[in-house]
């Protein structure tokens, strides 16, 4: 698909768009409706759009695998790590309230945000670590055997159609 | 020191869950199985501490709110005499499979990927132990997803030695897939009538407030509860490998890598079970369950059949391993039974079995290995004539046998010894015949293997193989000692046991 100029315009048009969306999603994770999960799917979803358009290769040049299998890792320690601080502080596993003592109320959104982005960092990594799974040694030689499958005139044709 | 005492239900979920993730970045080459090693050890002393605890305290339970939420509300980790036995069992086999399992595993896991498998292995320590304590209806879903997706991947791992070893996982990742699922539909539909995900909440609502108002009104509650726990039943019933669901048991056993099917054969299968006496006796209640909609007859016919089916096509097999696990089979359905029987006997039939079987089969499983890293397979041929070349793995093997078959001074009297008083005390002379109907196919299928090991020679120009390296035999015989060792000193198994069995049927101890 590199070599279409209106997915190659239009992914990057939506790609910042994207990761702008999820953050935004991110970061009402705590008290409202989004989250980790939800964050983390569609950023990675901007990943995988790229990864679509300009070819896996070129994805796993910006993000390589092992950034993604260290911010697997990483988030889910984010999470754990939340509930061992409370531990540490003498409280209960997953206490958030260890964050603030003083302010229990404000205590337990910092909780929340905390395991949010781990939960964001992980689900990300994961999908993108997905697609790279399927991907894996199928993109180059694919990509060359589809524009010799597919030829121009018939792009028109769905198109008018 | 406190802070970990304090914080060990916590801690022993947690801390193979960490070490794991921190396994899968820094565990490559040997470091990886020492991590491993350093938590299934942790664990264990966890386990054992959380044992001596809850049998010391007044109330026979410990309970511990995770995030401080209280009961109903958050999630709770409750440890009773049942599951502290059976979190001892989990943790004891990891820890001693983990020892045998570095050695065993340089030939039969891909070196490259070493560290995925030992922060896999950890995460299905997780499943299993998370299972095992959680109080949570849900909770232990999750959990039993966590332990199923890592024992799938641990299986697959197995490709290096055997090809099969991949249509083995697929088919127990379908099979596996399916019976979460039930189990989770189940929930949800106990959810709908109890709005609750706590079991002892759930228990408590259905018996105050459901049950009774069955005769008079309100039927579609009466469907919707029967609907869920025949769900939840089939679901775990699958998880269990319970005799008419346990097709993808023997080729999952028998093409994982040895250490692989060691620690599954001696743990998953049981915490399944565990989970089903969990969801019959605290769940929804054996008033419900037995008297009402009379499983115990289902599972007694289907224990039944595990018995005689399981054991009569394990002295089919060629291969030595498929043998063991299609005597797993059979050996579930005497656990199964036993918490069928539903008395004190039969209760502790179950339990014990739970921890003898796990010792027994485990250490063939082991020794097994011993014979897969010398020999190079597992099938009959291979260990004719190893008695004379291989002595100590071989007695371990024996001694694992006799386990079995259930002979005296053996792990495997006293539970089956136990069954069999329960299932007389309880008016079913049939299954107690039945129990003794698979000791004797046990014999069968222990004495094929027995005749090949020390009547049988090694094939024409075999070359002469010399004992297993100690790393993989003192685990073993550990474990065949111990089957040994707690078929002679039964107390402190009984004892536990029937303390778990009084506490599930509600009597004071």
């Amino acid at each position: 698909m590199k070599d279409n100029v209106l997915m190659r315009v239009a992914a990057r048009w939506n790609i910042p768009f994207m990761v702008m969306f999820a953050l935004y999603t991110q970061v009402h994770g705590e008290l409202g409706p989004g989250g980790g999960f939800q964050a983390g799917v569609i950023i990675a979803a901007a990943f995988i759009l790229y990864g679509m358009v300009f070819g896996a290769a070129e994805m796993r040049r910006i993000v390589p695998r092992k950034v993604t299998d260290i911010a697997a890792v990483l988030g889910v320690l984010i999470y754990a790590g939340t509930g061992v601080y409370a531990l540490l502080n003498g409280y209960q596993f997953m206490d958030h309230v260890a964050l603030m003592p003083s302010n229990p109320g404000a205590a337990e959104p910092w909780g929340m945000t905390s395991v949010e982005y781990g939960v964001g960092i992980t689900v990300s990594a994961v999908m993108i670590t997905i697609f790279n799974e399927i991907t894996e040694g199928t993109d180059e030689p694919r990509l060359g055997g589809d524009t010799e499958i597919v030829p121009a005139p018939q792009e028109n044709k769905t198109e008018i159609g | 020191m406190d802070l970990i005492t304090q914080n060990i239900p916590a801690l022993i979920v947690v801390t193979p869950l960490v070490m794991g993730l921190l396994t899968g970045i820094f565990g490559r080459k040997a470091a990886g199985w020492w991590m491993a090693m350093g938590t299934t050890s942790a664990v264990l002393a966890m386990a054992v501490q959380l044992l001596v605890n809850v049998l010391n305290s007044g109330t026979l339970q410990v309970t511990y709110q995770m995030g401080n939420w209280p009961a109903p509300f958050g999630i709770v980790y409750v440890v009773d005499p049942l599951n502290a036995s059976v979190l001892t069992v989990v943790a004891l086999i990891g820890a001693v499979v983990t020892l045998f399992a570095r050695k065993s595993t340089l030939n039969e896991v891909p070196q490259d990927r070493a560290h995925f498998f030992w922060a896999i292995w950890q995460f299905c320590m997780v499943g299993l132990l998370g299972i095992t304590i959680t109080g949570d209806a849900f909770n232990l879903y999750v959990l039993l997803e966590i332990s199923s997706l890592s024992t799938y991947t641990l299986v697959a791992m197995g490709k290096g030695r055997d090809r099969r070893a991949l249509t083995a996982a697929i088919n127990y990742v379908v099979l596996g897939s399916i019976g979460a699922c039930f189990y989770l539909l189940g929930i949800a539909y106990l959810y709908m009538v109890t709005g609750s995900l706590n079991i002892a909440d759930i228990h408590h609502i259905l018996t105050t407030k459901v049950y009774p108002t069955w005769a008079t009104d309100a039927p579609l509650y009466h469907k919707t509860v029967v609907a869920g726990f025949a769900f939840m039943a089939v679901g775990l019933s699958l998880k269990l490998a319970l005799f008419p669901l346990h097709t993808w048991l023997p080729n999952a056993y028998t093409y994982a890598p040895s250490a692989v099917s060691a620690l599954l054969a001696s743990t998953a299968t049981k915490v399944g079970a565990y989970a089903f006496i969990r969801v019959l006796y605290s769940l929804v209640g054996i008033d419900f369950a037995f008297s009402h909609l009379h499983t115990d007859q289902v599972l007694l016919v289907c224990a039944g059949l595990a018995i005689v089916v399981g054991s009569a096509m394990a002295i089919r097999q060629q291969n030595v391993k498929k043998l063991l696990a299609y005597s797993s089979i059979g050996q579930i359905g005497y656990i199964c039974m036993g918490f069928a029987l539903a008395n004190q006997d039969g209760l502790t039939a179950s339990v014990i079995h739970i921890f003898n079987h796990a010792l027994t089969k485990g250490g063939m499983f082991m020794a097994l290995g011993c014979v897969a890293y010398r020999v190079g397979g597992t099938r009959l041929e291979h260990l004719r004539g190893l008695g004379r070349q291989m002595p100590w793995t071989m007695a371990a093997f024996t001694a694992g046998g006799m386990g079995l078959i259930g002979v005296p001074l053996t792990a495997g009297f006293v539970s089956k010894w136990y069954l069999v008083s329960g299932a007389i005390g309880a008016g079913q002379v049939l299954w107690a015949g039945v129990v003794l109907v698979g000791s004797i196919l046990a014999l069968i299928y222990t004495w094929r293997c027995v005749e090949a090991i020390y009547f049988g020679q090694r094939a024409e120009g075999a070359p002469v193989v010399r004992e297993a390296p100690l790393t993989m035999l003192v685990p073993t015989l550990l474990l065949a000692g111990a089957s040994v060792y707690f078929g002679i000193d039964t107390r402190t198994t009984t004892e536990i046991a029937g303390t778990a069995a009084r506490f599930l049927l509600g009597a004071t101890p």
